[in-house]
């Protein structure tokens, strides 16, 4: 249908759009490439990491673990807050498997074999940090093997069914 | 009883909702209109139905039915009787109801209009929104049932169930667990149901759209019908972003907005691909062109409010917003998998005829513009999408899990941003067809050669920041272009009709609603820009631990603690207050309360910052430890925010740009009454 020179100027128009939205295309796989290599974080257990040895000291990674309560301390003067997290699995159907993200961290923390790791982060403390919570943080590991952490984030899964009995009231 | 009632209405919404859609596939594919009709009937019935659930679930809430578990998980005694209301939309069961509610509520509205000049549309839009409709009355049918009860099994498990078990006996808790402390606060109460509203008023540009390819109008019809509902999703979605951003800032406590958590970008991806989609129409309707472009586009936007509604919901990603996992996830992925080929494919079959009537053919036209805006939009979005499934892709393919945080997302976003808003300032100025660059720097040079103005300013200020720069340029160039369309608009029509020049703005305005109605949007992106780059370039912060009439200072600003109270409420909380003096340049400027409230039955703290409020910064001020006994010491956290409210300020301009845009037109409210009402026109 297309005479030859409409047809040409067509393609030549094209191509214009087509190196344009190259360019463009070429930009962010350049800023996704760099900024990855910036400021991505390896998502680790801290099973993954302990077997990962030297290599993860000074790189920026995300844990995971459930806090133990009685190793929560908060200094308010400098805004130190130190804890003890015990290694909980990543995979969510490992978790699924284990009974539910609130059983795996309560049996986590009485797990005497289950690995721990000590983290210290500077800032407020958390409303959320209690024991049995899931803490994932970022940071780095220092060469005393304690995490600095930069970012803590907590969640707590409620363990309803434990607690609703205690107020039973048979109906 | 409450409890059948609510059930026994839900199964019979899902009933009609299959019914619905089978019987209008049938009643089209047979040219059967009674069929049709009777499917429109059915889709109807569906909303009152559901509305018979909800209240069910709302006396349950309120009267505090506790063997229920729904209402366990959510509500406590101590609730104030609103917030039990608002439970709905609290948790998962609830709010796959209330969504269903709501898109019931849609799909009646779209309904009863006036069908006449699309009757062919009709069906295919009741079985899009009744297929919708079923999946998620089907999740809570059969999976998240919100009216199932507590049971004891006659081993003494506690176990939960619709029907009673065999031998068990029923579990009443004398208290529920009560909504976390965290999300009592009114943003959080109504920024659910808004970015649920915008989720769901998107499903009916795709059922037009859907509809329209069934039934091969390939003109832009479902474009034109559906312009207003697109325009109403976007103004929720927005409105539930940036009161989802408000209570981050005023509850969340880490002084800022938006954290790039997976469930924000949930919502905001249908955003970007909506707002996409808001640009792109109207080059459809203009010039004929990118039709596949358009309609991929609002296939995608469905997808994402499915994905978003998914996410927030299934916990398959870890996030502030906790919520349990359940088993619906899988169902919900077969769901966009299956929705999406189907589209896709449909789309595929009617590619040629849905054929553009115009090539571009410069670069710098008004379509190619509008076609880079797109292009943009879309980039940002893949890169939201590629962040989000980071962790995932990762494991998948190295074996390691790696994830991206802000930083990641703000370095690859930040030059695209910065593009928009380029494009902002000079697309208004462009012509559709054939465009030079010669006129395009002849309508440019002016306001471009003003708006050079802002970096000069901003350097003699000591700005040494390249990219605030950059930005604020930007910025003041887009102010200076959609300020002098306005001008240029209302002097004409100054000169024309002899108007004042302000009533020759409002008519401006009013006459031409969704091209002014954009720009006072472009408007309000230009303050929220302001707002983002002072918050994110500038913020500065300091802590210290104060005695009592020590101080503690931040730039200009001179913090001094003058003491802490603290005392229980009714509500059962134990809150501690302190008082802190602010002192502005050695000037006395206010007080302010930071506090910690305790919530004793949920045993959580919750930080409410103290913030002094002006349009040129925020003082965020939160208290953080104090010594319980004497009381004599108290650690506080400052943070200083420049421009931070503009963000606020953008947005309420945003929202009002929108309501223009959507606002009716009285050109196309003329009744048309001329075609007499067939056997299965609307009007019931």
């Amino acid at each position: 249908m297309d005479t030859p020179i409409a047809s040409q100027v067509e393609s030549g128009g094209r191509a214009k759009f087509l190196i344009g939205g190259l360019l463009i295309v070429a930009a962010v796989v350049y800023l996704i490439v760099s900024s990855t290599q910036a400021a991505a974080q390896y998502y680790l257990t801290i099973d993954e990491m302990r077997s990962k040895g030297g290599q993860v000291y000074g790189r920026p990674l995300k844990l995971a673990g459930a806090v133990d309560g009685d190793s929560i301390a908060y200094d308010s003067a400098t805004l130190t807050l130190s804890f003890t997290m015990a290694n909980v699995p990543a995979d969510l159907d490992v978790i699924e498997a284990g009974g539910g993200l609130a059983k795996v961290l309560h049996d986590s923390l009485l797990d005497p074999a289950a690995s721990r790791l000590q983290v210290i982060y500077i800032g407020p403390k958390p409303d959320l940090i209690r024991h049995e919570a899931q803490a994932i943080v970022t940071g780095e590991l220092g060469q005393d093997g304690v995490f600095r952490a930069d970012e803590l984030l907590l969640k707590c899964p409620t363990r309803y069914e434990e607690e609703v009995p205690l107020q039973v009231v048979e109906g | 009883m409450t409890e059948e009632i609510g059930y026994t209405a839900l199964v019979m919404a899902f009933l009609l909702a299959l019914y619905g859609a089978g019987a209008a596939a049938f009643g089209a594919k047979r040219q059967r209109p009674e069929l049709v009709e009777s499917a429109r009937r059915a889709m109807l019935l569906s909303w009152p139905l559901i509305s018979v659930a909800a209240l069910a679930i709302i006396v349950l809430l309120v009267s505090g039915r506790y063997d229920v578990e729904y209402v366990a998980k959510v509500t406590s005694s101590t609730m104030p009787p609103y917030l039990k209301v608002t439970a709905l939309w609290g948790g998962q069961a609830g709010s796959l109801v209330f969504w269903s509610w709501l898109m019931a509520a849609f799909a009646s509205a779209a309904g009863l209009r006036r069908w006449d000049r699309d009757r062919d549309l009709l069906p295919w839009v009741i079985v899009v929104t009744m297929v919708t409709l079923a999946f998620f009355l089907s999740l809570v049918i059969f999976v998240e049932n919100p009216f199932r009860r507590l049971w004891l099994d006659p081993v003494g498990n506690t176990v939960t169930a619709f029907l009673r078990p065999a031998g068990a006996r029923p579990l009443v808790p004398s208290d529920g667990q009560g909504l976390n402390p965290l999300l009592r606060h009114p943003g959080m109460i109504i920024h659910p149901p808004m970015l649920y509203l915008g989720f769901v008023s998107f499903v009916i540009p795709y059922a037009f759209a859907i509809a329209a390819l069934v039934s091969r109008r390939t003109d832009d019809r479902w474009i034109r019908v559906t312009r207003r509902w697109t325009l109403v999703a976007w103004l929720f979605l927005s409105l539930g972003l940036l009161l989802g951003g408000r209570w981050a800032y005023d509850v969340l406590g880490w002084g800022g907005y938006w954290g790039w958590d997976p469930v924000e970008i949930a919502a905001f991806m249908p955003w970007l691909s909506g707002t996409a989609f808001l640009h792109s129409v109207m080059v459809q309707e203009k010039k004929g062109m990118l039709k596949h472009w358009n309609v991929l586009l609002i296939i995608l936007t469905y997808a994402l409010v499915i994905f978003g509604t998914f996410l927030t919901r299934s916990g398959v990603l870890s996030s502030v917003h906790a919520f349990a996992q359940s088993a619906i996830g899988p169902m919900f992925f077969a769901f966009i998998g299956i929705t999406s080929i189907v589209s896709v494919r449909l789309l595929l079959d009617r590619w040629g005829a849905l054929r553009g009537e115009n090539q571009l053919n410069s670069l710098i036209s008004r379509e190619s513009l509008f076609l880079l805006n797109n292009f943009l939009f879309i980039i940002i979005l893949a890169v939201c999408f590629l962040g989000v499934i980071f962790p995932l892709a990762s494991e998948l393919f190295t074996g390691q899990t790696v994830t991206v945080g802000p930083e990641w997302y703000e370095r690859i976003t930040g030059p695209l941003f910065a593009g928009l808003l380029l494009l902002m300032g000079v697309a208004p100025l462009s012509a559709y067809g054939s465009s030079s660059w010669r006129l395009l720097g002849r309508q440019l040079w002016v306001p471009g050669a003003l708006s050079l103005v802002v970096p000069a300013g901003l350097l003699l200020a000591g700005v040494r920041n390249w990219a605030a720069v950059l930005g604020y340029s930007l910025a003041g160039l887009v102010a200076l272009v959609t300020l002098y369309e306005f001008w240029r608009g209302a002097l004409a029509r100054h000169r024309r009709h002899g108007e004042s020049v302000p009533l020759a703005l409002v008519r401006l305005a009013g006459r031409n609603r969704r091209r002014y109605g954009g720009y006072i949007i472009h408007l309000g992106v230009v303050l929220m820009a302001l707002g983002i780059i002072g918050i994110e370039l500038f913020q500065t912060e300091t802590q210290g631990t104060l005695a009592r009439g020590e101080q503690l200072s931040l730039g200009q600003h001179v913090l001094v603690f003058e003491g802490l109270t603290q005392f229980g409420t009714p509500d059962g909380r134990e809150v501690s207050r302190a008082e802190v003096s602010v002192y502005k340049d050695g000037r006395f400027v206010g007080r302010l309360f930071p506090r910690q409230d305790f919530y004793v039955a949920a045993n959580q703290p919750m930080t409410i910052p103290g913030v002094r409020s002006t349009l040129e910064e925020d003082l965020y001020l939160l208290l953080v430890g104090w010594e319980p006994i004497a009381q004599q010491g108290a650690t506080f956290k400052v943070f200083h925010n420049p421009l931070v409210n503009f963000v606020w300020l953008g947005g309420l301009v945003f929202i009002l740009g929108t309501l223009v845009a959507a606002w009716p037109d009285r050109e196309t409210a003329p009744v048309r009454r001329r075609v007499p009402a067939g056997a299965w026109a609307s009007g019931d």
